[in-house]
């Protein structure tokens, strides 16, 4: 029965690099305008990965101008992103650290985990 | 309406032109041609198909001599269809590239069944909301029912609680997405009724 699934999804990517929570991503989104494409970058910190296989999403929330927060959700094997590129490991206890809406400015950061 | 009787697989979701749909898996045939239906003999014209096996032990005698008649071994789920009769005969095997990428398909099926459900959730009733003027333990009540002394009756057809679904439903206008003919599987766009593994008809 798996297997008729597979099938079907098979846009599935194979170059995913390995992240989750608390890590610094830089999502690389082709916006196409008219018969243009070009690519925009939208980094933040990993809040949470959602779902399994092709379906899986992850939510990656930055702050703009300084105090706002946006958060996108993208769908990890969507034909519009072009690549993930993992900029920085956060360490953090939880696999969805939704906590850090709450915070700001200095109590919002993340220690490094280093490797 | 030519068609086919499946079976749902289950749900998933598939990019389509960059944007991602909903979808629904469905094992779609193959299909044995059990019996033809001619004017002269039966007064209309039907071809009847079957889907999925059966074990001939569960079959009963009357059955297993309509399936002998045909040259196919038991099938669980028998249905009528309307395709012309003279371009069939019996035995035949149907399958999933009946469908085409891009069809436009109605499916039939039978709705999970929910129990004997209130009002709220069977008729889509607001409830009764209120918190004060002298309401409580009425949350998920139908409210006032009838009028006054006329009619002094609740009329016929009053929606209320009782048994939902478990009722047959025809979905009209699914997409087909994609055909793997060589694995009897068709992917439709939004849901089907019924829980995964279920019987569905496929028209076209």
């Amino acid at each position: 029965m798996r297997a008729l699934f597979d099938l079907v999804e098979d846009y599935k990517k194979t170059d995913i690099p390995d992240f989750k929570a608390g890590d610094t991503v830089a999502a690389h989104v082709i916006i196409k305008e008219g018969n243009k494409e070009r690519i925009q970058v939208f980094q933040g910190i990993v809040i949470q990965r959602r779902g399994s296989g092709a379906t899986e999403t992850v939510t990656i929330r930055k702050i703009s101008a300084g105090e706002i927060g946006v958060e996108r959700i993208f769908p990890i094997h969507s034909p519009i992103i072009s690549k993930f590129e993992v900029l920085r490991k956060g360490k953090v206890r939880r696999a969805r650290i939704f906590y850090i809406r709450k915070l700001k400015g200095k109590s919002a950061r993340i220690k490094e985990k280093l490797s | 309406m030519p068609g086919l009787i499946g079976k749902k697989i289950g749900m998933t979701s598939i990019f389509v032109e960059d944007k991602m749909l909903a979808c629904t898996l469905l094992e779609v045939g193959p299909c044995f041609v059990t019996q033809i239906k001619t004017r002269d003999k039966d007064g209309y014209e039907a071809v009847q198909i079957g889907f999925e096996e059966k074990k001939e032990k569960h079959t009963t005698k009357p059955l297993l001599g309509h399936f002998s008649k045909a040259g196919v071994t038991p099938k669980r789920v028998l249905k009528e269809f309307d395709f012309n009769p003279s371009d069939y005969k019996l035995g035949d095997i149907l399958k999933a590239d009946l469908f085409q990428e891009g069809d436009i398909v109605s499916v039939v099926g039978k709705t999970k069944g929910k129990g004997f459900q209130g009002v709220v959730k069977r008729h889509g009733f607001a409830g009764v909301g209120g918190q004060t003027h002298g309401q409580h333990n009425r949350l998920r009540h139908p409210g006032s029912m009838g009028a006054c002394s006329f009619p002094s009756r609740v009329f016929k057809g009053k929606k209320l609680g009782g048994q939902t679904g478990g009722n047959q439903v025809t979905i009209q206008n699914l997409k087909v997405l994609k055909v793997y003919p060589e694995k009897n599987l068709v992917v439709v766009s939004g849901s089907v009724p019924g829980s995964n593994g279920s019987y569905l008809i496929i028209k076209k």
